[in-house]
């Protein structure tokens, strides 16, 4: 850390030259980092700017930039959302089982599987969805048509060859699983014995000492796993861009033809054949997806820090 | 409350190995029993087979009896999460938790064990339990707070506080006292004497003042040999071991000739 190196240093103490290296090339890292999210903004802005600024008719289809980009971020926003609230909770049960349910051996050949998920080019995944998916989908989804069809995420009419937000939903969340539950698992596994001790001696149940010393030490964890999954959810390309079937419809019908697309997958499909103002377009919906992104990690950086307090950390 | 424990012929293993061999003694209750000895002579092993946490590692387990008034707490209709919550256990390290308040640390057993409590007598069962922990008067205005801000004195009497909110039958300490300053050392001794009027008492220490200032009964555990499993030498009321041991190697242990 920069700034006990510092203060030694103004000790008056000499510092050695592996210290010095080593802040140096920390320190270095650090700002590579900034200067390089700088020159991806600065880029995004630049490039955005003439599509802010362009007459209405070289926006392809739509009167302004904001009509044009609304309903590619509602479609990224839905189906990050919905891909997260399936997986979170799947990764925490996954991460619990390897912890602290599983005997060793299945333990670990369930870590491998979940790790080997994660190393799946989302190419797969996206042939995966569209072939194999998506086709399995059209069933359930009639099923949902008809009699849940009051709830509005259900509303239909039922697609007939299911590429829907529904499966988009499913693949990405399937996509998203392996990396959320890396992190929970890791954090898990790392409750300390000390904790886990002081509740099963009080005489709780093993799910009991579980919600008392092992969700509490990780919830941070999984936070970040969700958001790291979040960030994944929200930039995917490929799966979303071979799977929807896409109309520029804002809805939450979930199970129709008819849906909006994502900005990242907008953009791959609509890059090749764009010039002049429309890449401008397109890179301006990038910059939205960008701040969206930022964004969603200071979130969940502040919800991190929240509890500090209580976290353990002291 | 305050329940006698009778051990029989206790051998306990880590899978294959043997750590400690044929413990018999009479733990009696109202009254505080020392266990000490040299370090890896199995005294803390001992201590949690009493409250079955011994079985948490993998592949750990017992032979012989442990019995509390008579009752088998290895039976094989015994659950050992009710044998926990009947005897209640303080660790070498202070370990309240750390995402709770002050407060909630204290209700902590007591909300597994019923559910639902009037806040009101749960309010009061915070404040009788952490004043019979000596903590009361520091902490009342700062329940709210996490327990995890004390220092590690007060960690460890907020620890007390959780173990007996519950009001256990037996209260199972390993050295409790050895992280910590002298002056919260003291606070915790002065507390054991306290308690000992309420409840059966049994505290691993590797500092023999302490036994002898704390305790009323004292056993000596020993290693019989290099590579031997640990055992009971003798127990016996803590005056007489500290004056009289019947054993050489008591005695050798407690004039500091080893260990
Ligand atoms: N979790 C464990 N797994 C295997 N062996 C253990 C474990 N804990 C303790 N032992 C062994 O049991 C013996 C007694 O240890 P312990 O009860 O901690 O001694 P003491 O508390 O008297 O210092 C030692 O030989 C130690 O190595
Ligand atoms: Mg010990």
């Amino acid at each position: 850390m920069p700034p006990t190196t510092e203060k030694t240093g103004t000790r008056g103490a000499p510092l050695r030259l592996g210290d010095r290296v080593f802040a140096g090339a920390s320190t270095g890292a650090g700002v590579l980092i900034l200067v390089i999210l700088a020159g991806v903004a600065a880029f995004l802005v630049s490039e955005a700017w003439p599509a802010v600024t362009a007459p209405s008719e070289e926006i392809p289809g739509e009167d302004n930039i904001v009509l044009y980009i609304w309903p590619l971020l509602f479609g990224t926003l839905l189906s990050a959302f919905l891909a997260l609230v399936i997986a979170t909770p799947l990764a925490v049960a996954i991460a619990l089982f390897i912890s602290h349910y599983a005997p060793r051996s299945v333990a670990t050949i369930l870590g491998y599987v979940i790790d080997l998920l994660a190393a799946v080019p989302s190419i797969i995944y996206g042939l995966w969805g569209a072939q194999v998916l998506a086709p399995q989908t059209v069933d359930p989804t009639q099923w949902l048509e008809d009699n849940l069809g009051f709830i509005p995420l259900f509303d239909g009419p039922a697609s007939a060859t299911g590429r829907t937000m529904l499966t988009v939903t499913l693949v990405l969340a399937v996509m998203i699983l392996p990396i959320c539950t890396a992190v929970v698992r890791e954090a898990f596994l790392q409750t300390p014995r000390l904790h886990e001790e002081a509740s099963l001696a009080l005489g709780a149940t093993r799910w009991e000492m579980i919600r008392m010393s092992v969700l509490p030490f990780g919830r941070s964890a999984i936070v970040g796993g969700a958001m790291l999954g979040l960030g994944r959810a929200l930039g995917e390309t490929m799966a979303v861009a071979m799977v929807l079937s896409v109309s520029g419809d804002v809805t939450f019908d979930l199970i129709s033809q008819a849906n909006p697309s994502t900005i990242a997958a907008n953009v791959a499909l609509s890059f090749p054949e764009s010039s002049g103002t429309e890449i401008n377009v397109l890179i301006a919906s990038g910059l939205v997806l960008f701040i969206v992104t930022l964004l969603v990690n200071m979130a969940a950086r502040a919800v991190i820090n929240r509890r500090r307090d209580f976290s353990g950390a002291n | 409350m305050a329940k006698r424990i009778e051990v029989k012929g206790l051998d306990i293993y880590y899978d294959k190995f043997l750590a400690v061999q044929g413990v018999s003694m009479t733990i009696r209750p109202k009254a505080v029993t020392a266990l000490i000895g040299p370090s890896g002579c199995g005294k803390s092993t001992f201590l949690r087979t009493l409250n079955r946490m011994h079985e948490l590692v993998p592949k750990a387990r017992v032979e012989g009896k442990v019995l509390m008034d008579d009752q088998d707490l290895y039976g094989a209709n015994v659950d050992p999460v009710s044998v926990r919550r009947h005897i209640g256990m303080v660790f070498q390290r202070p370990n309240p938790f750390p995402t709770m308040s002050i407060y909630d640390n204290v209700a902590a057993g007591v909300k597994l064990n019923s559910k639902r409590m009037k806040r009101a007598d749960l309010d009061d069962l915070v404040e009788r339990s952490l004043k019979s922990a000596n903590l009361w008067e520091e902490v009342k205005d700062r329940l709210g707070k996490p327990g995890s801000g004390l220092s590690g004195g007060q960690q460890q009497r907020l620890c007390i506080a959780r173990a007996i909110a519950v009001q256990p039958d037996v209260l199972l300490m390993d050295e409790p006292c050895s992280a910590l300053d002298p002056i919260s050392t003291q606070a915790i001794e002065d507390l054991m004497l306290d308690l000992k009027s309420q409840y059966t008492i049994v505290i691993v220490t590797h500092n023999m003042q302490q036994a002898a200032r704390v305790s009323d009964v004292t056993g000596f555990f020993n290693l019989k040999a290099v590579g031997e499993p640990g055992g009971l030498v003798e127990i016996d009321d803590t005056e007489t071991i500290f004056s009289t041991p019947s054993n050489r190697a008591t005695e050798d242990y407690i004039s500091g000739r080893f260990g």
